[in-house]
């Protein structure tokens, strides 16, 4: 409840602001192209619940497929704004609310691939652990609408509404499996993200108070110009800002809800949130920061450096003690590599506090979007094993190999990908790109830290790839449904494209992001 | 010229990847085993006739010119060049590659790499021509980005080899060896890095040709010491050794030979063509450091084979050879560490001479393993001695051979490398410490005394003894696909020995001009 009064508030807020100088500019014109990836999906999302409301009971099964559509479409319209100058629409005196420029676009297009992909691994799930389709097929796309909306939010309450809807439907997909665990995940995952919530919005407040304003580039010109006595204030801000989004992002402390909301969610909405939730906070994360927060760079670097430095060392030696027999192994090791690599992806954040730029962003773009890739396809082979094997352990892998050739292959590809060693060439270079915006903004203690924890992440991901080679029991090879393989395929054949060809996804690292 | 460069990294990678494609190899078990490992011992076959066309085709008139150049982008975002090229210092690098894995792949199709739960031989092909891969491609290219992505490529697979065919504790050396490099190749990364960053590119022939200039002098040592960690660890240089012997210990015997003969050459190639020319200045400041990190490494090596190899330790016979290559490539760090052109020229001949006969070396003990079913001296020797000499004495003269060839017989390859390198270690380059160069140049030669001791304790309890000795085993005298695959090493050992200026023609001029005199 409070949330929300508070958002209309600051709502009003702006809407006051805005009309000083005529009404009739609050009369605009909408750019319904810029807007078009989030709306689409948004739209499917309103579709998918009329239909589960008329259709019989026989033809509900064509709300994945239908789910599946709406999200290719939506990618479909991040085509016609990749060239040209950025589009931008709901604008106002102190700026423009929705951006559409190539910051924006990648992030969209990491949140609507990474939900089309976790999309297609659900076909499966849904129909087998037999979910309610309607209600998961609507809460899915409502999160990839607002996952779509948030990196293209150029100011502080379209960020929190965003992130609000990235979050609140995911609370409801993780419950939606009805057992013990997926009450208890969910309610975890509910009450740390409502605290982060309740604490960002306390921070927003502040910095409004402080600067006057929502829109991110005007707090970063009020934070310039500030009197001394509001000074505490709008750091205090800034500070508790950050923090709410560290929760989303799971960076350490506030990370221990990951793993548990992770095994008792349904495996594809666990890939879900490891990568699209997490793409939510980063992006958002990555914003306030280099946006809204521009002044303060030296301070949120520093504490984004060390946040970077515990989170990777604490995920992965949380991941090295994972042990090979306890149940649901496998996601509990997805869920701390995750808390690593976010380590590792708030590195580049870092250094643009110590560069002053938003350039070494380019760097956890493209390793979010190859991230994105490799893990979701980590969680696909993981979703097939437990078809067969529902506990899931590390042990279940054993003899992978030798009972699905292609599986065994594609997950030893996709993990070698996330440990960045060749033949994962793109993970390879992916790390490259971090530590390049490490050293060249003059972090070379956090390079440090993160070679001895790619060295550390290195011995899971390859205790885990040596596993399936190793001779297990023989087992009748089972069939793979055909969403099961089109995943995968999508996966593993983005991954070798992209390790062939890595300019592809680096390109975001050298061109201009806002 | 620049198609056999390419040729000579696609053919292993395209090979690679058909062991992936299903059926390919047929369905039968056996049968696929074996073509596999046919196709592979083809494919090594027709990458060595590359490397040869590449030496036959090299201008041999202007080995320090770089020779048959590709230079396309491939990462413009990073501006990484897809940058290949060949000179002196490589050429021979590229063809001892070439050779060991031919030979090593030959060798396997008759004496195919299995043990209890080893996986299929199909596996084992695509995992050797990947590790070719990344072999070569550490020799051939220009980059800095691209050499520590070839640096990176041979990790998996030689991991592999070591943890599925091993023996012993194999996952566990698997292990250390792979986080061992890792750790090192991470550091090197960084000092990459910062080199790509104060020069604004990362192409290896650009940067040698400013030789340092516009690198600041904090930053040369900073990058210096970051490279220069990576590739000890690699080569290795003592006290970064440690992951070497238990590597070697678990390792099937192709692997063996691979990580001796090619593996630890990458790390001193990178020494050559990365640090010195370079990170000059860096690399002058800490030479000092490195020659004393090769004296006793050489002395180390030496006297940890000595107590391998005397009678009731339970030495290991590959552990022996491993520690003595510890001892080896310490000749090549001091010839590097010198900075003249003779140390050098000595190192990269000591490269080239340690590949051949510790190839040699431990596809003979390999295949002693095999027979004992253990590698353990004590075992071997019995009460008298294994003697080779009278059971089977083709194998016992090889193994005899590369142990004088180890110890530096003059001759053969073993010497030329050791003594230019200490006689460049007697005249260090220009700015040195002269004494502290000859009191490491007194540990060196104390080393080669060593050396000749451990040798010849070794050759004395495998090779000689009583026949007439009650045997645990009928040894196998020497069979014909050893000798196959052996004797080129051991001829190519001779001749490297009596016509040392074949490979000293060829560096010489690179050597030079990576020093920047003459």
């Amino acid at each position: 409840m409070t949330t929300t009064q508070l958002t209309t508030t600051h709502l009003m807020g702006q809407a006051v602001n805005l009309a000083v100088p005529n009404a009739g500019s609050l009369i605009q014109s909408v750019d319904w192209v810029a807007i078009a990836p989030p709306l689409i999906a948004a739209a499917t999302a309103l579709l998918v619940l009329l239909a589960d409301l008329l259709l019989p009971p026989g033809a509900k099964r064509l709300l994945g497929p239908l789910t599946a559509l709406g999200l290719l479409g939506a990618l479909a319209a991040l085509l016609p704004l990749v060239h040209g100058t950025p589009r931008s629409t709901f604008c106002g005196a102190a700026g423009c609310s929705y951006v559409a420029d190539h910051f924006a676009l990648a992030f969209q297009l990491l949140a609507l691939g990474g939900a089309l992909l976790a999309a297609l691994l659900s076909q499966v799930t849904v129909a087998e652990d037999r979910l309610p389709a309607g209600e998961y097929w609507f809460l899915l796309l409502s999160s990839a609408a607002g996952a779509a909306l948030l990196p293209a939010a150029r100011d502080l309450a379209t960020l929190v509404v965003a992130l609000e809807v990235v979050s609140l439907p995911s609370f409801a997909l993780v419950a939606l499996k009805r057992d013990g665990r997926g009450g208890e995940a969910a309610l975890k995952f509910f009450l740390s993200s409502v605290t982060a919530t309740a604490v960002m919005l306390l921070g927003v407040s502040f910095l409004y108070a402080a600067t006057g304003s929502l829109q991110l580039g005007a707090i970063a010109d009020g934070l310039g110009q500030l009197p001394g006595r509001l000074k505490p204030l709008a750091e205090a801000g800034g500070m508790l800002t950050l923090v709410g989004f560290a929760f989303k992002v799971a960076a350490v402390p506030f990370h221990f809800w990951v793993p548990d909301t992770y095994a008792g969610a349904p495996l594809p909405v666990a890939g879900y949130l490891s990568v699209v939730g997490k793409a939510s906070g980063f992006a958002g994360l990555a914003l306030v920061t280099s946006l809204a927060l521009r002044p303060y760079g030296h301070t949120w670097g520093l504490l984004l450096a060390v946040l970077a430095a515990v989170t990777m060392t604490a995920g992965n030696t949380a991941a090295l003690r994972q042990r090979a027999d306890s149940a649901q192994g496998a996601v509990r090791l997805l869920a701390w590599s995750s808390v690593a690599q976010a380590g590792y992806l708030l590195v580049p954040l870092a250094a643009a506090g110590y560069a002053g730029s938003a350039h070494p962003l380019g760097a956890t773009v493209a390793y979010a979007l190859i991230y994105g890739l490799v893990n979701l396809g980590a969680f696909g082979v993981a979703a097939l094993v437990a078809r067969t094997r529902p506990a899931n352990r590390l042990d279940d892998y054993r003899g992978l190999f030798a009972r699905d050739r292609f599986a065994a292959l594609a997950l030893a590809f996709f993990l070698l990908c996330l440990a960045g060693l060749p033949p994962g060439v793109v993970g390879l270079f992916g790390k490259v790109v971090v530590f390049q915006a490490a050293v060249d903004a003059g972090l070379g203690w956090l390079a440090v830290v993160m070679a001895a924890n790619v060295v550390i992440a290195l011995y899971y991901y390859l205790f885990w790839t040596a596993r399936l080679f190793t001779p297990g029991e023989a087992a009748e090879p089972a069939r793979t449904p055909g969403p099961l393989t089109a995943t995968l395929g999508l996966a593993a054949v983005g991954a070798v494209v992209l390790s062939v060809a890595p300019q592809l996804v680096l390109q975001v690292v050298s061109g201009s992001l806002f | 010229m620049n198609a056999l460069l390419i040729a000579l990294l696609a053919l292993p990678l395209l090979g690679a990847a058909a062991t992936l494609a299903p059926g390919l190899f047929g369905a039968d078990p056996t049968a696929r085993g074996r073509r596999a490992l046919r196709f592979n011992a083809v494919l090594t076959g027709l990458v060595l006739a590359l490397a040869v066309a590449l030496a036959a085709g090299f201008d041999h008139a202007h080995p320090g010119r770089m020779q048959g150049g590709v230079d396309v982008s491939w990462i413009p975002a990073l501006g990484v060049r897809f940058h290949l090229g060949v000179d002196g210092v490589s050429l021979p690098l590229v063809v001892l590659t070439a050779l060991l894995s031919f030979l090593c792949a030959l060798y396997s199709t008759k004496r195919p790499p299995d043990g209890e739960g080893t996986p299929s031989a199909l596996s084992f092909t695509g995992l050797f021509l990947l590790l070719e891969v990344g072999m070569l491609a550490t020799f051939l290219v220009l980059d800095l980005l691209l050499f520590f992505l070839a640096f990176e490529i041979v990790l998996v697979p030689m991991y592999f080899l070591i943890a599925r065919w091993g023996s012993g504790a194999r996952t566990a050396s698997a292990f250390r060896f792979i986080l061992y490099t890792l750790l090192g190749s991470a550091v090197m990364l960084l000092g990459f890095l910062l080199i790509g960053l104060h020069a604004g590119t990362f192409d290896m022939t650009e940067l040698a040709a400013r030789h340092g200039s516009g690198l600041s002098h904090s930053t040369q040592l900073l990058a210096a010491l970051a490279i220069g960690l990576g590739l000890l660890v690699k080569a290795p240089a003592w006290p970064l050794h440690s992951w070497l012997p238990d590597a070697h210990t678990s390792a099937p015997t192709v692997g063996s030979v691979l990580l001796a003969g090619v593996l630890l050459k990458m790390g001193t190639y990178g020494l050559v063509r990365v640090l010195l020319p370079i990170v000059p200045d860096g690399t002058a400041t800490f030479a000092p450091y490195l020659g004393a990190l090769a004296a006793v490494g050489i002395v180390y090596g030496s006297l940890a084979c000595l107590a391998l190899a005397r009678a009731g330790r339970g030495g290991d016979l590959k552990r022996l050879i491993a520690f003595s290559s510890v001892g080896h490539m310490g000749f090549v760090l001091l010839g590097i560490a010198s900075l003249t052109p003779v140390g050098l020229n000595g190192a990269l001949f000591a490269n080239i001479a340690h590949g051949l006969i510790t190839g040699l070396l431990f596809f003979v003990v390999g295949a002693l393993k095999d027979r004992y079913g253990t590698a353990d001296l004590d075992t071997l020797a019995g009460a008298s001695g294994a003697a080779l000499y009278g059971r089977a004495p083709r194998l016992g003269a090889l193994l005899a051979f590369g142990a004088v060839a180890s110890l530096g017989l003059p001759g053969l390859a073993g010497f030329w490398g050791e003594l230019l390198a200490m006689f460049g270690a007697f005249q260090p380059g220009a700015g040195l410490h002269r004494p502290a160069f000859l009191v490491f140049m007194a540990l060196a030669g104390l080393g080669t005394l060593l050396t000749a001791a451990y040798l010849l304790v070794v050759v004395r309890r495998v090779c000689m003894g009583d026949p007439a000795q009650p045997a645990a085993v009928q040894v196998a005298e020497l069979r014909g696909y050893e000798a196959v695959s052996w004797t080129p090493l051991a001829v190519l050992t001779v001749v490297a020995g009596l016509w040392p200026a074949l490979l000293l023609t060829l560096s010489d001029p690179v050597v030079k001009q990576l020093l920047a005199v003459g």
